[in-house]
């Protein structure tokens, strides 16, 4: 899922300086699963927002709204009621939530309250950890399942690099090295064999470096 | 005035300046540039070296710039902000000062996917703006980008950009030049100059904020062969405009690169008589490197100014 971690609140707040009423729109999807934008952290950031203008002496007035996924049209048509008066509104889902708003209300000021990181998982409660680099090029079925595109930091695909040492990463200690846990892997699945092919050149044009990227289902498209 | 390269000298002389442009081989062999800065070295203050122009592999900028030298025409390296990032960047840098390459053209670079290695990843770890700004900062206060102090023998280039009046949204191409102008460069090449009216009503915004007293504006000038060849750039160079009319008057030539000549040695004189503020022009002969002398007579800019480096 998507992870994301709300920005600081004097950041939030200065982005919204200027209205007297703002619209807080959370998500129900990764964010709310990640703890940082779910209904919970809304109504949390929004009291929180009017706290500080209050002790400021420019009082803010909020209204709040959770939607099932930012990232999806048909969850936002609810929004329309809601919308109405608002300064600005403030999303608390990942970038895509924050473009969705800002192309659906077109005349609104929207501002994103929260950093999205990465594609991640849950490792322990309260920690995540990035696994996917979303290159568009899947090669975990030549590296025992373990991604060094983007978990060895410098993405070699015939690592591991010189710097790997006791099962770590040259760049921080507490950085496992993929390539070591690949090689392990490999080796208890009795396929070392498979690591000695020299990698091809990767295709990057697949991932972000070949523009923004889009996906079709034409079974699923309107005719 | 300590002039950093002659093509400062030749703009601050007040003089219009003509560069011209060559791109490196494909190859590793430098005889191809030899032949070419001999055909130009008189009739041009500086050449542009393309540094892997349309990302199409070829000999460096900077290795190129070396040879120019060697054969007495004053180059203009290029860095693209696409295929290094910051550390890269510095290092080549300080690498082509070294070598006494003394002009900087700045640019973002086409993206991989016009070139010949369209799989490639790219950097695009600075922008454009962001590197005239830190290599003015290097010359001038003597910092890499990092803000560490450069001890001693810093790059001093004289610093360029480029303008492309042609893309959209227009007005935001003035501010964006402004942008260029405060980062710190020092002279300006605009995209090729097919529609003059556009490009007119560009460099009035220009004047309105006295940019044009800023940085040096060159005009960029594209002779073309053929009538295909401005089809070509019509059609399939993002960020061009060509008037129809030109397409049908080289289509209806007899001799269409005579024609495409003539047309090109319009657009200077035109530029250079009636649109205030341009410095000079900088001509692209993509591949056609040898005509350029013909031009530069033929629009009554020859002989060049001799200018004295100190």
């Amino acid at each position: 899922m998507i992870i994301a971690r709300q920005k600081n609140i004097k950041d939030i707040a200065a982005m919204v300086e200027d209205c007297e009423k703002v619209l807080l729109v959370g998500c129900a999807g990764c964010v709310t699963v990640c703890l940082s934008g779910g209904e919970k952290e809304t109504e949390i950031l929004a009291s929180a927002l009017r706290i500080m203008r209050k002790l400021a002496g420019k009082p803010l007035a909020t209204s709040t709204y959770t939607a099932t996924r930012q990232c999806d049209p048909e969850f936002l048509t609810p929004l329309d009621g809601l919308v109405g008066e608002a300064d600005a509104i403030i999303s608390l889902a990942c970038g895509v939530g924050v473009q969705y708003l800002a192309e659906k209300y077109p005349d609104k000021w929207v501002v994103p309250a929260q950093d999205t990181l990465f594609a991640g998982g849950a490792t322990e409660h309260g920690r995540w950890d990035e696994k996917c680099g979303l290159c568009g090029d899947c090669i975990l079925h030549r590296t025992g399942g373990i991604c060094p595109v983007i978990r060895c930091p410098k993405s070699i695909l015939n690592g591991p690099c010189g710097g790997s040492q006791h099962g770590r990463c040259e760049i921080d200690k507490d950085v496992a090295c993929a390539w070591q846990l690949i090689y392990d892997r490999m080796k208890a699945l009795g396929r070392l064999q498979d690591l000695t092919a020299v990698q091809p050149l990767k295709d990057w044009s697949k991932a972000r470096d070949g523009g923004p990227r889009k996906a079709l289902r034409e079974d699923l498209m309107a005719r | 005035m300590k002039y950093l390269s002659k093509l400062q000298a030749v703009l601050e002389g007040g003089h219009f300046a003509v560069t011209t442009e060559i791109g490196p081989p494909k190859h590793a062999g430098a005889h191809g540039l030899k032949y070419t800065a001999q055909i130009l070295k008189d009739f041009v203050d500086a050449a542009n070296i393309t540094d892997n122009q349309t990302a199409i592999v070829r000999l460096s900028s900077i290795a190129a710039g070396v040879h120019l030298l060697a054969n007495a025409l004053e180059p203009v390296a290029q860095m693209t902000c696409r295929d290094r990032n910051r550390i890269a960047i510095q290092s080549d840098l300080l690498g082509a000062y070294s070598l006494g390459i003394r002009n900087l053209l700045c640019i973002s670079g086409d993206h991989q996917q016009f070139g010949n290695h369209p799989t490639a990843k790219n950097v695009y770890d600075l922008d454009s703006i962001q590197l005239v700004n830190l290599m003015s900062r290097m010359r001038d206060e003597k910092k890499f980008f990092c803000g560490e102090e450069i001890k001693e023998y810093e790059p001093r280039f004289f610093i360029g950009a480029v303008a492309n009046p042609f893309a959209d949204p227009f007005e935001y191409r003035v501010d964006r030049l402004e942008k260029k102008i405060k980062a710190g460069a020092q002279f300006i090449q605009t995209q090729g100059v097919f529609d003059m009216e556009r490009f007119e009503r560009f460099m009035e915004l220009v004047r309105a904020r006295g940019l044009d007293q800023r940085a040096h504006i060159l005009a960029g000038v594209i002779p073309l062969k053929s009538w295909r060849a401005a089809k070509f750039m019509q059609t399939q160079v993002a960020g061009m405009i060509v008037p129809d009319a030109l397409v049908d008057r080289l289509k209806n030539a007899a001799d269409p690169p005579s024609e495409g000549v003539a047309v090109c040695i319009e657009q200077i004189k035109y530029i250079r008589e009636n649109i205030k503020g341009v410095h000079g022009v900088h001509i692209m002969a993509i591949a056609w490197e040898d005509i350029v002398p013909e031009i530069v007579k033929q629009a009554g800019l020859y002989p060049r100014p001799e200018v004295v480096l100190d």
